[in-house]
């Protein structure tokens, strides 16, 4: 939206609502953003480039701004490259990516089942089964999974019950249980989107591609996916950053060897009481997001405006 | 090699519902075939069950003497252009045209060669690359045609394509579209609830109500000669004398209206009526003349209700009291006699009848040849 358009759209509402409403809901918002988002995100930014000084310090002719935080995580101190950090922070993204795209392909048939392939009730029916296990908390849903996947769990009775595996496979420690984690619980992030733009394509389009000799995937391909696009591309960025920036899945799913770069993060801010560090590691991965999701968006041709749909 | 549609008893039924019943006709190659019956009748399930989105629940479609049972929509030799046409508002006008071919991988040269044919085969030559959105509704319309053509369907089924049309537009798609099918030379399946379309254009029309094929002939014969009380009363004005048959002479039958005239008419399809049975008579608004006063067959006195002038037609509304030599004689003021209707008369204004005042008395008539006896069933509603 140009400038001009938010004045417009501003001056519209003042004129329906009236000033005090107009003043109310301005002034909350404007407040909202600055206050809980803008300016912690900034304190935090700049926190990044200070030195992890005692309270007593902070203030003080000791607090200058370095570049020692960013240095720390490129750099291992021994003149080589900090290999290991950086390999986190690489694999946390990729892992992010391969959970987007597994829930992309888990959800675009869903989505599209939902908008087109079922009447009403059922499809209300199929809502309601995808919200529900929501309302269980995160913590209890991922332990849940690792009842499930444990080397004692679920699934492995079943399997080991069918005669489809002979000892008992440690899923965990596989991270099979932390890349289903992550996927469940962003799929309403994926699946509504896509459910929004896909239901607004008409019918009859599908029917004459079909019509025209299309054969199914060329229908999916050159009719529904062009309309699904902008769903998928904001379902995707979220189920991405979120999934970056999870926290309890890896810590309770995760098995031994694959730490997060969140729990890197979260390590610098608790246990190794770095605020400042903490900070720089928390803007890379920001800043890695954003990039991931440019590139993604400039390699798929999606503009940004596309996303707000 | 023929490519003969042939719909064998197919009933179609939605649950209880039945859209269509026991359909059993065939549509011969290169014809151009209407069904025409009000909304709701089922025309679009059947042209649905033709192209094959549909199966029948029961009988068989055959194409080219072929079953399609089991056959999917992107298999059989048909191409649908569908109510709202559906063009892919994301794909240029020439990519729309091209998709049945880029489906059969067909190279992108040869593809934007043949887009560019048929634009010219629907004169619109330079709206290749233009978005769907950018033309115009007669415009659009023709590109649908267009996109259903590049698949080479031996059939084209076309679902009320003109309905979204302003009048004047409609009117010339008609010959257009009537032009192409003699141009290509192919099978046109039509369905509208426009008869003015379905008589102007088809070869053949079968006139549908509730699912049911209520008569199946050339367009003349569908208005001349219907075959039911249902297709009499929705192809076209007709008046309606609700009666009851007091003689007959072969076809020539002789009935009392409701409204206590005598009149002669004949039975469609050589039926044999007994005294006494229901039956309903339809003269059409043209058919009735004004005639001398004297005695005669079918000779009417009525009186003018109203006159509605419609440049080259004049429509007169009359009241009818009865016949001229029997009983009654010119009716009251405000009297009406046909089953509660006033009895409507079309002249060609060509000068012959002098101006009507209202309440005028006068003599009408009608050649028992052209009123149609048939036995009591549903109208269309009006
Ligand atoms: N998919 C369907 N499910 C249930 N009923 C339907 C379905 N399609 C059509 N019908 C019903 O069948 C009847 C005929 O519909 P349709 O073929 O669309 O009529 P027309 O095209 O002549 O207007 C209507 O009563 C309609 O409600
Ligand atoms: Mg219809």
């Amino acid at each position: 939206m140009s400038p001009n358009g938010i004045r417009v759209a501003f001056s519209r509402f003042f004129h329906r609502w009236g000033p005090g409403v107009g003043i109310f809901v301005t002034g909350s918002v404007a407040l909202w953003i600055v206050l809980l988002i803008v300016l912690p995100q900034l304190a935090m930014f700049d926190a990044s480039f200070r030195f992890n000084l005692p309270p007593a310090e902070i203030g003080g002719p000791r607090d200058l701004h370095t570049l020692s935080n960013y240095a720390a995580l490129l750099l291992d101190g021994r003149g080589g490259i900090n290999w290991l950090d950086l390999g986190v922070l690489g694999r946390t993204i990729l892992a992010a990516v391969f959970v987007t795209i597994l829930d992309l392909l888990l959800c675009y048939p869903i989505a599209f089942v939902l908008a087109h392939g079922t009447s009403g009730g059922r499809a209300r029916l199929m809502v309601l089964g995808l919200i529900v296990p929501f309302w269980v908390n995160e913590i209890l849903r991922a332990f849940a999974f690792r009842i499930i996947f444990g080397s004692s769990g679920v699934l492995n009775a079943v399997g080991l019950g069918l005669g489809l595996w002979a000892a008992p496979v440690d899923f965990i420690r596989q991270d099979v249980a932390l890349y289903a984690g992550l996927t469940y619980t962003y799929l309403l992030l994926m699946i509504f989107p896509i459910y929004n733009a896909v239901e607004a394509l008409d019918r009859n389009q599908i029917e004459a591609a079909r019509d025209l000799g299309s054969p199914w995937w060329r229908v999916h391909w050159r009719i529904v996916i062009p309309v699904a696009k902008p769903g998928i591309a904001s379902g995707a960025t979220m189920v991405f950053m979120l999934t970056a920036g999870a926290l309890a899945a890896p810590q309770i799913l995760g098995g031994p060897s694959s730490l997060w770069f969140t729990q890197l993060i979260y390590q610098w801010f608790n246990e190794g009481g770095n605020w400042p560090r903490g900070s720089a590691y928390a803007v890379v991965l920001l800043l890695a997001c954003i990039l991931v999701t440019l590139l993604a968006m400039r390699v798929f041709k999606v503009r940004i405006g596309e996303i707000g749909r | 090699m023929s490519r003969d549609v042939t719909l064998e008893h197919v009933t179609i039924r939605f649950g209880s519902h039945t859209a269509v019943d026991d359909a059993h006709l065939t549509i011969r190659s290169g014809e151009f075939f209407s069904f025409l019956g009000p909304s709701g009748c089922g025309k679009t399930t059947l042209l649905r069950c033709v192209s094959g989105f549909l199966e029948p629940t029961e009988g068989r479609v055959l194409i080219g003497g072929e079953d399609m049972r089991g056959v999917g929509p992107n298999r059989r030799p048909t191409a649908l252009i569908f109510q709202n046409l559906a063009l892919f508002p994301l794909m240029s006008v020439a990519e729309n045209i091209a998709f049945a071919l880029e489906v059969r991988g067909v190279g992108r040269q040869a593809r934007r060669k043949r887009a560019v044919e048929l634009l010219e085969l629907i004169a619109l030559p330079h709206v290749g690359d233009k978005k769907v959105y950018e033309l115009s509704g007669g415009q659009r319309q023709r590109v649908a045609i267009a996109r259903a053509l590049a698949a080479e369907p031996q059939i084209l089924l076309l679902d009320e394509p003109l309905s979204a049309l302003d009048l004047k537009l409609r009117q010339h798609m008609r010959s257009e579209l009537r032009a192409i099918q003699r141009r290509v030379g192919l099978t046109f399946i039509y369905i509208t609830h426009d008869q003015g379309e379905a008589l102007t254009m088809s070869d053949r029309v079968a006139v549908m109500s509730e699912g049911r094929i209520e008569q199946v002939d050339e367009p003349l014969a569908v208005y001349d000669h219907p075959k039911t009380s249902f297709v009499a009363s929705f192809v076209g004005e007709t008046n309606v004398l609700p009666a009851t048959v007091t003689g007959r002479d072969g076809t020539d039958v002789t009935l009392q209206t409701d409204g206590g005239l005598i009149v002669q008419g004949f039975a469609v399809g050589r039926r044999q009526y007994r005294a006494g049975e229901r039956c309903q008579v339809f003269v059409r608004p043209e058919q009735i003349k004004v005639a001398p006063p004297e005695p005669g067959p079918n000779r009417l006195a009525a009186r003018v209700l109203a006159e509605e002038f419609e440049g080259n037609l004049r429509h007169v509304s009359l009241a009818v009291g009865g016949s001229v030599g029997g009983s009654g004689g010119a009716p009251a003021v405000g009297a009406l006699a046909v089953g509660g209707q006033p009895l409507r008369m079309s002249v060609v204004n060509d000068g012959s009848l002098p101006p009507l005042q209202p309440d005028a008395a006068l003599t009408v008539t009608f050649d028992p040849s052209v009123a149609s006896v048939l036995p009591e069933g549903p109208l269309a509603r009006a």
